[in-house]
């Protein structure tokens, strides 16, 4: 009974590593763009698509395919932001929400015109089965390196924008772009390169999504929600809090599945309305 | 371009006229253009009450398939368990969405502006979830209206189209006139001065949190009656076609943002034009919701006001005026001389 128990929780800790890297990206484009990236887990789900194309067309290792997708998601972002996004943002949440949504759409339908609805998942060669015995529970690799990948991304991202140069623009950039144009800073640019991060962030989880479960063309949307709610989860601006509420959100989905399978995504949404009832700025907001 | 105001009351009095003809449809048209209609009018309310929130009340919502599927799976249980007669069943379904819109806008509207729109989805998403466990409603595979129920509507199947395309209609009337008459009140112009410059409004004492609160909770009813129509129609409830994002949200936006949002005209003429080329695009399968994204895309970028933005601009009169013309001494004084017809009106178009 106690060691079901710790395996329920281990396992959501576990998942929750992978929706950290699903909201890493949100987080960092809702301070650029000034709303949500209603295509995020989109953006996901079609990186994930070229990382299959990638990898079996040319026979890659995954991690290899990964390598070289990271260039093309950074200048993926830049692109979207400098070419598309910048051209509408301003005061309204209106119209960036609505590019966006209309970005979704487009990326649904397409991959579902390319690749046919089935689901796919990604190769993962020997990694894929590989179990390792902690404290005597058998746990899964894949699982374990999702979860080193979303710490170690949270490191970096978090000296990145908190002891870097470029963090520094960009932080400025996003706090008051009217000033940070005063002192000499493109605003355009470094939220160009802000979004070409957050392409990268996206990369990082489309490769561990596409590892770890399934994957169709319809599965941006849910892969948005649990974005949203682990941010929110977590308290905004707040790195380490967004794996906390992934990790949250993860271990209340596990919890659910275990009373019945049905019950699992509806137990991670019940407890993010519950959360957000009792205590609206997240568990540690940082702002 | 003067001249063309004076088009403005024929061309109101043809849209009141072709309302007035709507009425009497079933004496007017076959089955198959009622079904059409009844789709139209439904859809219709959709588009409104997604314009009244998302283009008035600074409420950009993508959660409207909660309340539609709340209205369905309401009716369905009325009337299929509870033996309540539909017509009945219809208004009571508006209730329930309105009482489910109570604790969700008390939900949503604690999360700050930007994350409210995926706010309500998460909360639509929870609701199609939850409607799936209900017991007696068929769970995850939905469940078929008994006989006894559509037979309630009317003894022979033209009968029964009837009455539901006049239930679909005195809906549309009433979600038409509901939104024009608020939008023309005192807090429709709060509303437009809060889409004018939310700040300005603000400080002029317009009380905009109690204005987005009542709107969202209007438009929660007649999401939910039209959720109750439309299963009337198809006769079946299930999580995935009563609740469907596609259907009940994704269209309706696209309908909206291409037509024109922020006017009453842009929805009406979106939806439209949706029903028109719908048969011709859907033959082009995915490519159909490709071909709506790109065009509102394009709409976001080259004419935030859609279609309608456009057609003002050579008419330079609105259809459906629901701002209020200044009076010719305010208009002298901030356009430098009067204008040709006294009618044009500062505030509902702000500078783009």
């Amino acid at each position: 009974m106690v060691a079901a128990i710790v395996n329920t929780l281990v396992q959501g800790v576990l998942i929750g590593g992978l929706y950290a890297l699903f909201a890493l990206g949100l987080s960092l484009s809702v301070g650029v763009m000034r709303a949500v990236n209603v295509a995020h887990g989109d953006f996901i789900v079609v990186v994930s698509y070229l990382l299959l194309s990638i990898a079996t067309g040319f026979g890659l290792n995954i991690f290899l395919a990964l390598a070289l997708v990271l260039p093309v998601a950074f200048l993926g972002g830049f692109a979207l932001q400098r070419y598309l996004l910048q051209r509408v943002s301003g005061k309204a949440v209106l119209a960036p929400l609505l590019v966006t949504f209309g970005l979704a759409i487009i990326i649904q339908n397409g991959l579902l015109e390319g690749y046919g609805a089935d689901p796919r998942v990604l190769p993962g060669g020997a990694l894929e089965t590989k179990v390792v015995s902690i404290f005597g529970m058998q746990l899964g690799l894949m699982p374990l390196v999702t979860l080193a990948a979303a710490i170690v991304l949270i490191f970096a991202l978090d000296r990145l924008l908190y002891k870097s140069q470029v963090g520094a623009l960009i932080r400025a950039v996003s706090d008051d772009p009217g000033a940070a144009s005063l002192i000499g800073l493109s605003p355009n640019q470094v939220y160009g390169i802000a979004m070409g991060i957050v392409g990268m962030t996206v990369a990082v989880a489309a490769c561990f999504m596409g590892l770890r479960s399934n994957f169709d063309p319809a599965s941006g949307p849910g892969n948005l929600l649990i974005a949203f709610e682990s941010v929110v989860l977590g308290g905004l601006g707040s790195l380490w809090g967004t794996l906390a509420g992934g990790v949250v959100l993860g271990v209340a989905q596990g919890v659910g599945g275990q009373i019945d399978f049905a019950w699992q995504t509806l137990a991670g949404h019940i407890v993010f309305l519950a959360v957000l009832a009792v205590r609206p700025q997240g568990l540690f907001p940082r702002y | 371009m003067a001249k063309l105001t004076s088009y403005a009351a024929p061309l109101r009095g043809l849209l009141v006229l072709g309302a007035v003809a709507l009425a009497f449809g079933p004496w007017l048209f076959g089955g198959v253009t009622q079904i059409f209609l009844t789709q139209f009018f439904c859809m219709l309310v959709l588009a409104l009450m997604w314009n009244l929130l998302a283009g008035y009340a600074d409420i950009v919502t993508l959660g409207q398939h909660g309340f539609v599927g709340v209205g369905a799976y309401a009716l369905y249980g009325f009337t299929a368990l509870g033996g309540v007669n539909p017509f009945v069943a219809v208004l009571l379904a508006g209730l329930v969405a309105f009482l489910v819109a109570i604790p969700t806008m008390a939900l949503v509207f604690r999360l700050r502006a930007v994350y409210l729109a995926v706010g309500t989805w998460v909360v639509a998403e929870a609701l199609m979830l939850t409607a799936g466990k209900l017991p007696g409603l068929g769970q995850g595979s939905g469940a078929s209206l008994p006989v006894a129920v559509a037979r309630m509507l009317g003894a022979t199947p033209s009968a029964r189209f009837a009455s539901i395309y006049w239930l679909a209609f005195a809906l549309a009337l009433a979600a038409f006139l509901t939104t024009y008459l608020l939008l023309r009140s005192r807090i429709g112009l709060g509303l437009t001065a809060m889409r004018d410059n939310e700040e300005a409004a603000g400080a002029m004492g317009v009380d905009l949190r109690r204005a987005r609160i009542l709107c969202f909770l209007l438009t929660a009813p007649f999401l939910g009656v039209a959720g109750a129509v439309i299963t009337l129609q198809k006769l079946r409830v299930s999580p995935m076609s009563s609740f469907s994002v596609n259907e009940w949200t994704v269209f309706v936006i696209f309908n909206v943002v291409i037509g024109g949002i922020g006017s009453l005209e842009g929805p009406i003429l979106g939806t439209l034009l949706f029903f028109v080329l719908r048969d011709h695009l859907a033959d082009l399968g995915p490519w159909h919701l490709i071909v709506l994204g790109a065009l509102s895309i394009a709409t976001m970028l080259l004419e935030p006001r859609g279609l309608w933005g456009l057609a003002r601009r050579a008419l330079n009169f609105d259809l459906i005026p629901v701002s209020r013309a200044p009076s010719r001494e305010f208009a002298a004084r901030f356009q430098g001389g009067p204008t040709p017809q006294g009618e044009r009106e500062i505030s509902a178009h702000p500078a783009e």
